[in-house]
């Protein structure tokens, strides 16, 4: 059967007209006879984040889904390769047998979709390079790939990066197939980079009281050479009290008093270091015992899964925001976001998700107009019913839109794969 | 060795020489242009100093306008134009070519921010790797990616070259630790990616950058990341009586969970020749040296201690020795920082390769070296970043002997299909440049090749930025890569080099 017939044939399709090609060379012949018809194709995975993103300027659907499974996976190497759309907790899995993680922290988009877990393929954390909250510490998702396979827009089957951490050999591909939303390639093979898992973590809270405090804090958090893998602020709100009460169920632990403002840092490592790290800490911070409490494994485990969850947005029917700035501009966001929306801070102060009211979905401009004054950028990462487009959810400028477009046509001349998902023209 | 084919010369550009020189004398002082052959003449190799060629003329901008300006004045004029950071590139990367301006980046020498609150630097790209250590260290902080050239070497070529360096192992390559760059691109356009917050949005063009080795842009500015110094730092010093023991040690130090700061590998005939070269102190009965680097907090570094001495004993180390002030950790990396000097001083030339490895296959990979030396009878020291797989074997010939010459260059060659082979690279962190261009065949297919090509075609339609690196020129595949150092006559001496 000739590709042009089989893929218009059942065996290509299902009644949904979705192509699931399944493996490599099913998705060479697929695209380029997608691109021999200028027809351009949605990519999916497993749809769990598909939701992120503009919808897709095309009559046609390509899942990846079927490309799964590990292809090998070296804990004495620190690696593992595996075929695109191999879920994730598939991945965390298997390396959780050897004591081993994906170190960014895959954030479950699940919760904020539809109120469970659903964390999705490895393709698709690459594709959007949403790293959790140990990024500033450990890297991006960027930071953890090691290679890639894939199909460009004319069905040519490419490939770049290796199994091995150390190699310049060539344009590193895979840093800019990152975060590219399959609009560059369909992703078929990803080695990453992984890590030991920590032996214990702890987690200690401050109840600052201002946010010049809290800034301060945040700065001497990350300031020091006692190292801590992840710090977030959870503000009061006291005037939102559906937030409260979430927050509430959410952040339930023992040692934790979340009706009102805390910060929340986490320390890893062996038992010794933890302690030893933590009095560094509390003596760097001014701490006394009375001002701060202290979740052991048991709760910091689950706290930060909560964190990375996105938990205390879940399922919002608002427009949900994703800030990244400078630190030292975040006690000015903060101010500005305590009288207009619900918000918490990831990152150790970079790392902002904002809930916007969809009656407020005007003031998404003003944050916009924020996040460039700042030095940083925002996404809409979850759009509520009503809201329009007329905002674009994505932050370029003017230049890097034009290198971006010439970045697409060298990969995709024909703008076949996912076309319009980031800007129009890409 | 020194016979090495370039994009086809220009006459035209040649005989529009004073033209020229005199239109880029306009964009930039008339003082930045160099044109006459006696001050052409340092800039004629970089430290692949085998290869020379003599620029068209040498412009040092002080700006990024004027970058702009004459590189748009370039463009229009068809003028191919070669970037230069501070010339320490072992791959040829800068190497000139007799129709192309060579842009050299030497006056963009300035630190223009240090912001402790967002833990940054923002710098020229003239500026060395280790000048920006220097200027945050008194506040506790530095940056971490170190190339062992980092005295000498500009933060611009790290970027062009995505450097490493010994702490790479635990602190990532330059690719990790940058936040942005202002770049000009060779039609002239002054763009920036990233900024002083982490992730830039849509493309990572930053990640496409850096390691592009100044095909796609001219990096007028670098942001980068600064670390807080770790509390203790502590060296082991461990010899083993056999090549297996040593390698299998240090890849069940990485398999255990432990991430030192840094990992290196020296066999004996290293060992001997840096002992008599430093006076490290070296055990000298050993076939194998480890040097492995903790830092942390003083529990955390005595607890990996522990640990690494534990892996040691179990697979037969025959001494081990940790470092107990800052003094005796700085003399364990002594004879490991003199290995090229060392090996210079042992024969009239050398070659020094550098491929990457899976860790687990460190000792297959010095076995089959060790078996190649014997058959080409010519020896060869190794050193390794053991926990990163990336191995830089120098062999040591007569270059004046053309059947050595020969010998050695087929010895290089299988060395580096041995990297292919054993699942490694051609390249860990000197760059593909101009040496090691006809070796991509090895790893790539022709549409892995096309699909780079084709974004160099994206961002620079009539190839004139840097031509004839990276990218195969010959037809054929031929095997070549590696540095050519003659009687000890590199092109920095003193550089310790990795």
């Amino acid at each position: 059967m000739s590709t042009k017939i089989k893929i218009n044939s059942q065996i290509f399709q299902d009644s949904n007209n979705v192509y699931y090609p399944k493996d490599e060379t099913e998705v060479s012949d697929l695209i380029r006879e997608l691109y021999k018809q200028d027809s351009p194709t949605e990519i999916i995975g497993n749809n769990s984040k598909s939701f992120i993103g503009n919808k897709t300027q095309s009559a046609n659907t390509t899942s990846l889904s079927k490309i799964s499974g590990i292809i090998d996976y070296r804990p004495e190497e620190l690696y593992i390769k595996v075929k695109a759309c191999t879920p994730i907790n598939e991945i965390e899995q298997v390396l959780s047998e050897n004591n081993q993680e994906l170190a960014f922290e895959p954030i479950d988009f699940g919760y904020i979709k539809e109120g469970k877990s659903n964390k999705g393929t490895i393709a698709g954390y690459l594709s959007c390079n949403y790293a959790g909250s140990r990024r500033f510490k450990v890297g991006s998702v960027r930071d953890h790939v090691l290679g890639f396979k894939g199909v460009n827009g004319k069905g040519d089957i490419i490939k770049s990066g290796g199994t091995v951490v150390k190699n310049v050999t060539g344009y590193d591909l895979s840093k800019l197939i990152a975060g590219s939303f399959g609009t560059l390639v369909a992703l078929t093979e990803i080695t990453l980079k992984v890590l030991p898992k920590k032996d214990s973590s702890k987690t200690v809270i401050i109840y600052p009281s201002n946010f010049e405090q809290i800034y301060d804090f945040f700065n001497k958090l990350s300031s020091s050479s006692s190292e801590i893998s992840g710090a977030v602020f959870i503000p009061e709100q006291s005037k939102d009290k559906d937030f409260v009460t979430k927050k509430n169920s959410v952040f339930k632990f023992n040692d934790l008093k979340s009706n009102v403002s805390f910060i929340a840092f986490r320390v890893e490592g062996d038992k010794i270091s933890i302690e030893e790290k933590i009095n560094n800490l509390k003596k760097e911070l001014e701490l006394n015992n009375s001002d701060i409490s202290t979740l052991d494994v048991y709760q910091s485990e689950p706290f930060w899964k909560k964190v990375n969850n996105i938990e205390v947005f879940e399922k919002t029917e608002h427009n949900l925001i994703r800030m990244v700035i400078p630190p030292a501009n975040g006690s000015k966001l903060c101010k500005y976001l305590e009288n207009n929306h619900n918000y918490f801070v990831d990152w150790c102060g970079s790392l902002f998700w904002i809930e916007v009211n969809s009656k407020k979905e005007e003031k998404i401009k003003d944050l916009k107009k924020m996040a460039k004054d700042f030095g940083g950028y925002l996404t809409v990462i979850k759009t509520s019913s009503e809201y329009d487009y007329g905002e674009a959810i994505f932050t370029v400028d003017k230049v890097r839109l034009i290198i971006s477009e010439k970045v697409k046509q060298s990969f995709d001349p024909k703008r076949i794969l996912n076309p319009g998902k980031m800007y129009r023209g890409v | 060795m020194s016979e090495i084919a370039l994009p086809k010369i220009d006459s035209s550009i040649l005989n529009r020489k004073s033209e020229i020189v005199k239109k880029l004398s306009k964009l930039t002082n008339i003082e930045n242009i160099l044109s006459e052959a006696d001050e052409l003449r340092p800039y004629e190799t970089d430290a692949l100093s085998v290869y020379t060629q003599t620029p068209l003329a040498v412009v040092l901008p002080e700006n990024t306008e004027e970058v702009s300006e004459i590189l748009k004045y370039c463009h229009s004029e068809n003028i191919k134009v070669v970037p230069r950071g501070a010339g320490t590139g072992l791959s040829g990367g800068a190497l000139p070519l007799q129709d192309a301006i060579l842009l050299g980046l030497g006056k963009f020498n300035k630190i223009l921010e240090i912001d402790y609150e967002n833990k940054c630097v923002v710098t020229q790209p003239g500026v060395t790797n280790l000048g920006i250590t220097h200027a945050v260290q008194h506040k506790g902080f530095y940056y971490a990616p170190d190339p062992s050239s980092q005295l000498a070497c500009s933060i611009g070529g790290n970027v062009a070259e995505n450097s490493g360096g010994v702490h790479s192992l635990k602190y990532g390559t330059t690719t990790n630790n940058i936040l942005g760059v202002q770049m000009v691109m060779m039609d002239g356009t002054i763009c920036r990616f990233g900024g002083k917050s982490f992730d830039q949005e849509g493309y990572d063009l930053m990640g496409l950058i850096c390691g592009s080795e100044g095909l796609l842009g001219v990096v007028t500015e670098v942001t980068v990341k600064i670390l807080r110094t770790p509390e203790v730092v502590r060296a082991a010093l461990i010899g083993f009586p056999s090549i297996k023991e040593g390698g299998d040690a240090a890849s069940e130090i990485i398999s255990s969970g432990i991430v030192p700061a840094g990992m290196e590998i020296m066999d004996k005939a290293l060992i001997e020749a840096t002992d008599n070269f430093s006076k490290a102190g070296y055990p000298r009965d050993a076939e194998l040296l480890l040097i492995v680097e903790l830092d942390g907090t003083e529990s955390e570094v005595n607890e990996l201690i522990k640990k690494v001495e534990a892996i040691c004993k179990k697979n037969n180390c025959s001494s081990l020795k940790l470092s107990n002030s800052e003094k005796e950790r700085l003399s364990f990396w002594a004879g490991r920082k003199a290995a090229f000097p060392a090996c210079g001083a042992m024969a009239p030339d050398y070659y020094c390769m550098d491929g990457s490895i899976p860790r687990g296959k460190l000792a297959e990979a010095l076995l089959e070296i060790k078996k190649l030396s014997e058959k080409y009878e010519l020896p060869v020291a190794n050193c390794f970043h053991a926990g990163d797989g990336n191995l830089h074997p120098l062999i040591m010939f007569d270059g004046n002997d053309k059947e050595q010459l020969k010998k050695t260059e087929e010895f290089g060659s299988e060395i580096l299909k041995t990297c292919v082979r054993l699942g490694g690279v051609i390249t860990g962190e000197h760059g593909v440049g101009i040496e090691k261009r006809e070796l991509m065949c090895e790893m790539f297919n022709d549409n892995d090749i096309q699909q780079q090509l084709s974004i160099k075609k994206s961002l620079d339609e009539k190839n004139l930025l840097n031509p004839g690196k990276v990218y195969p020129i010959l037809r054929k595949c031929a095997e070549e890569g590696r540095v050519h150092v003659h009687k000890n006559k590199d092109k920095f001496p003193d550089l310790p080099r990795f």
